[in-house]
């Protein structure tokens, strides 16, 4: 049985781990090689969080990949270096001759601030990873779907944050719903072209991102020290399912529908993976 | 390799031909058993033929030719205890349901300020009671099944916007938003999950008549498909005229599958942008 993306090639940003890393997994298992970047290291004002990938972590995505004998070119590159992304995105094309899904990926949580007393910094780190990093990644893809003529998939991350406003973090909540409202222009731009693009937009998923003391702490401010498991008996209150987080794969899952032909015809839409957040 | 609802039950409504039919097809091809309903008989103020018992025979075959089982019943979905004695003997027989597939539709048209009572009831009765009918006839097996489970209801694009000609139809299908987000939040202890879909035009009879091609070419007599196309064309973004009833069975079929397990309350277009446009 052909797999359900078999012959394409996907662009990840943010694959070394986490959601990016399950992404370049689900679409190898299903046919597809892998053009995979990362930033892999530290941003100064996500470090109090928690710690960024490294490229040991993008090496195991890489091993990964080649273990299900699919094809993978992996660079380091930073969203926010267009320059930098566009040859990392070339060289993969290059190697792999063309590019047909594109994950936009990688991103950055920052929070605890009410927003009037978010930092510029804080601010700006933020913007332009998780929404500038997006339309670069948008715009070093572009070019490329439109000059192979064979249409293309483009889905971005967003976030159930996207559809809902979150107190104390509104520099993530206005990133995730703005690459909303750029989703939506690329949609009717690229439409002509049979390009089409959608939103994921997931619920908290079981990553370093959100398995975090602070984040914990974000939901438990009383405590301390809170674990893993209070912080879960909170997250299940926010979701309408009785699950506390979903794993990257269910999103991968989404990711891989809306990048295979089922979804042809699937444009222009935000896709809740968010065991009803939204809706409670 | 198993198929992606492997072994799962699947009830779908207005299962003798179009999305319906489509939809028992694409389902039982990954490994589910159906239990199939459809009224299979004219209702009088739907402009276009009705499926026929000969057409729900067809989906038989075609489930039956793919070594997956079906139970087929004619049932109106605006007849609460029929379509339940149908499901419930379905259950019986197939041990059980996983998915639910409220498909059944109806089109009619006329301006709000011109529909005749009986038009406007008609559609209700189908497209939003019998949905509810639907709902109410299967959750008791889902929740007792307590396996979880994937209900499904065929919303329309209309409800991301009006559409003159079309009052009691959009009033309907936009009942439906309502009623999928309250079943999501009724259901969701349950691990049962609710979701709609929202198609652009289908490349089915429902839309291949001449009434639907009268209403996009009013300035003909006797217009086409051909004089049709540009209209249908016009109101997605992607270059094309309408969708097949494939692609819809197939956003069925995902989000029927363990991996939508956590997908729930969504309201998912399969429009080839016509709501964004």
């Amino acid at each position: 049985m052909a797999g359900r993306v078999a012959g394409k090639v996907a662009f990840i940003t943010g694959a070394a781990r986490g959601q990016g890393r399950s992404h370049a997994v689900r679409l190898a298992e299903e046919g597809a090689d892998i053009i995979a970047v990362d930033i892999a290291e530290d941003i100064d004002s996500v470090r109090r969080f928690y710690p960024g990938a490294t490229e040991a972590d993008l090496a195991e995505t890489v091993k990964e990949v080649e273990a299900l004998d699919r094809r993978i070119v992996a660079a380091k590159a930073d969203v926010r270096d267009y320059d930098a992304l566009r040859k990392a995105l070339d060289d993969g094309v290059a190697q792999l001759g063309h590019v047909d899904i594109v994950s936009a990926n990688a991103a950055i949580w920052i929070f605890g601030d009410l927003a009037h007393e978010v930092s510029e910094r804080d601010w700006q780190d933020l913007i332009d990873v998780n929404l500038t990093g997006v339309w670069h990644t948008a715009k070093a893809a572009i070019p490329h779907l439109i000059g192979q003529g064979t249409g293309g998939s483009i889905i971005i991350t967003s976030s159930a944050a996207g559809l809902k406003g979150t107190p104390y973090a509104a520099q993530y909540t206005t990133s995730k719903h703005a690459v909303i409202g750029l989703m939506r222009t690329l949609a009717l731009e690229l439409a002509p072209h049979s390009i089409r693009v959608n939103t994921v937009n997931p619920t908290g998923v079981d990553t370093i991102m959100i398995q975090n003391e602070a984040t914990w702490k974000l939901f438990l401010p009383d405590v301390e020290h809170p674990t893993k498991d209070q912080a879960a008996e909170i997250f299940a209150t926010t979701n309408a399912l009785p699950v506390p987080w979903v794993e990257p794969r269910d999103v991968s899952n989404a990711v891989l529908f809306l990048a295979s032909d089922e979804a042809r015809y699937i444009t222009g839409v935000t896709l809740p993976v968010d065991a009803g957040y939204t809706l409670k | 390799m198993a198929g992606r609802v492997e072994g799962k039950v699947a009830f779908i409504t207005g299962a003798a031909r179009g999305q319906g039919r489509s939809h028992a097809v694409r389902l039982a091809a990954e490994g589910a058993a159906i239990i199939a309903v459809d009224i299979c008989r004219p209702i009088d103020s739907v402009p276009y033929p009705m499926a026929t018992p000969q057409d729900l025979a067809e989906t038989i075959r075609q489930v039956e030719a793919l070594d997956r089982r079906i139970i087929a019943f004619q049932a109106d979905v605006r007849d609460y205890a029929g379509l339940k004695q149908a499901l419930d003997e379905g259950v019986a027989q197939l041990d059980g349901l996983d998915i639910v597939s409220a498909n059944a539709g109806i089109l009619s048209y006329g301006l709000a300020a011109e529909l005749d009572e009986a038009t406007w009831q008609d559609m209700i009765d189908v497209n939003l009671t019998g949905v509810w009918h639907t709902a109410k006839a299967a959750m008791p097996h889902l929740i007792a099944g307590g396996r979880g489970g994937s209900i499904i209801l065929t919303s329309s694009g209309v409800t991301l916007k009006g559409t003159p000609n079309f009052a009691h139809y959009v009033s309907a299908k936009h009942g439906l938003v309502g009623l999928m987000r309250t079943l999501a939040l009724e259901l969701a202890p349950h691990s049962i999950r609710v979701n709609s879909l929202h198609p652009t035009s289908v490349n089915t009879d429902m839309a291949h008549n001449e009434l639907t091609y009268g209403l996009f070419r009013p300035d003909l007599e006797h217009p086409t498909v051909d004089d049709a196309s540009a209209t249908f064309q016009a109101m997605n973004a992607l270059p094309l005229r309408w969708v097949e009833p494939a692609d819809i069975s197939n956003a069925v079929l995902f989000l029927a599958s363990d991996e939508a397990r956590y997908i729930t309350g969504v309201p998912l277009p399969v429009d080839a942008g016509f709501a964004i446009k």
